[in-house]
């Protein structure tokens, strides 16, 4: 831990980017920034992982905020390519344009 | 080393609140960058040195190219090279800018100051977290290769051209 910034401090700023990360989910219409805010989220959350495991001098939250990475590659990938085909077939990304799944 | 913590907390923030409140997504991924960036940066200043390297590295490097290529290849227009004009203004990178200088200049002071300021004891290398990693957690690493994997094969298959996927119903309409 860096001299006196408490623990608590790193927990309320994770709490504070998963709280802009579900803003961000709910306010935009636009799929790509909702794929922006949930990337946001996930560093949140591995932020509290890295701060635990730092707290605690174990290696186990890095560990675990390489599992986040990994998972978040994959998701960003699959969300991506279906940003993609969703745009080739309805030729907007606006969620509202996209409510009946008329496939 | 307080100091530093709470600029670096500051800026992550700020750019955060620009992520979801810029219109255009190109800004937006400016300063979602800036956002990792700095994230690293706390990181590094809680002695978890590998994880701000990886955070630099997968994220705002791989991560970040991948939605830069999917928003150019939504962008195909005509209406690209105006955009592309109004993009070089200044009020577009002062900000990014701006605070991508004082994350350099954090970390120019932090490296050039002496190093027992820099960490406390629990400076957690990438030796343990190797370690961990291949022992205690050899079976999330078998689980994570095979979501990563499924993710490319699936992103292989979302992402092929087909052409309109119409329902046999709706398309004996259309030809009626």
């Amino acid at each position: 831990m860096s001299s006196s910034v408490s623990t608590e401090i790193v927990m309320l700023l994770a709490a504070l980017l998963f709280v802009l990360g579900i803003t961000g989910v709910i306010i935009r219409k636009n799929i790509i920034f909702m794929l922006l805010s949930v990337e946001i989220m996930l560093n949140a959350s591995g932020l509290a992982f890295v701060a635990a495991g730092s707290r605690w001098g174990q290696p186990d939250g890095q560990v675990m905020f390489i599992f986040i990475l990994a998972m978040a590659a994959a998701e960003v990938s699959i969300g991506l390519a279906l940003i993609l085909q969703i745009y080739h077939q309805h030729k907007s990304l606006d969620i509202d344009k996209l409510r009946e799944m008329n496939g | 080393m307080d100091i530093a913590f709470y600029i670096t907390a500051a800026v992550t923030l700020i750019s955060t609140v620009m992520v979801i409140t810029r219109h255009n997504p190109v800004h937006a991924l400016l300063y979602l960058v800036i956002s990792l960036l700095s994230l690293a940066m706390i990181f590094f200043l809680l002695g978890a040195a590998f994880a701000a390297l990886l955070e630099i590295i997968i994220y705002a490097g791989a991560i970040m190219v991948l939605f830069i290529f999917v928003i150019m290849l939504l962008n195909l227009g005509e209406e690209t090279a105006a955009q592309e004009k109004k993009w070089l203004k200044a009020s577009v990178w002062t900000g990014p800018a701006i605070m991508a200088g004082i994350l350099l200049f954090e970390f120019y002071y932090l490296i050039s100051s002496s190093d027992a300021v820099l960490y406390n004891e629990p400076n957690i290398g990438p030796r343990p977290v190797a370690l961990s990693l291949f022992r205690e957690y050899l079976i999330g690493v078998e689980l994570a290769a095979m979501l990563l994997m499924a993710a490319v094969v699936g992103a292989a298959h979302i992402g092929r051209h087909k052409k309109v996927v119409l329902h046999r119903f709706l398309k004996e309409k259309e030809m009626s």
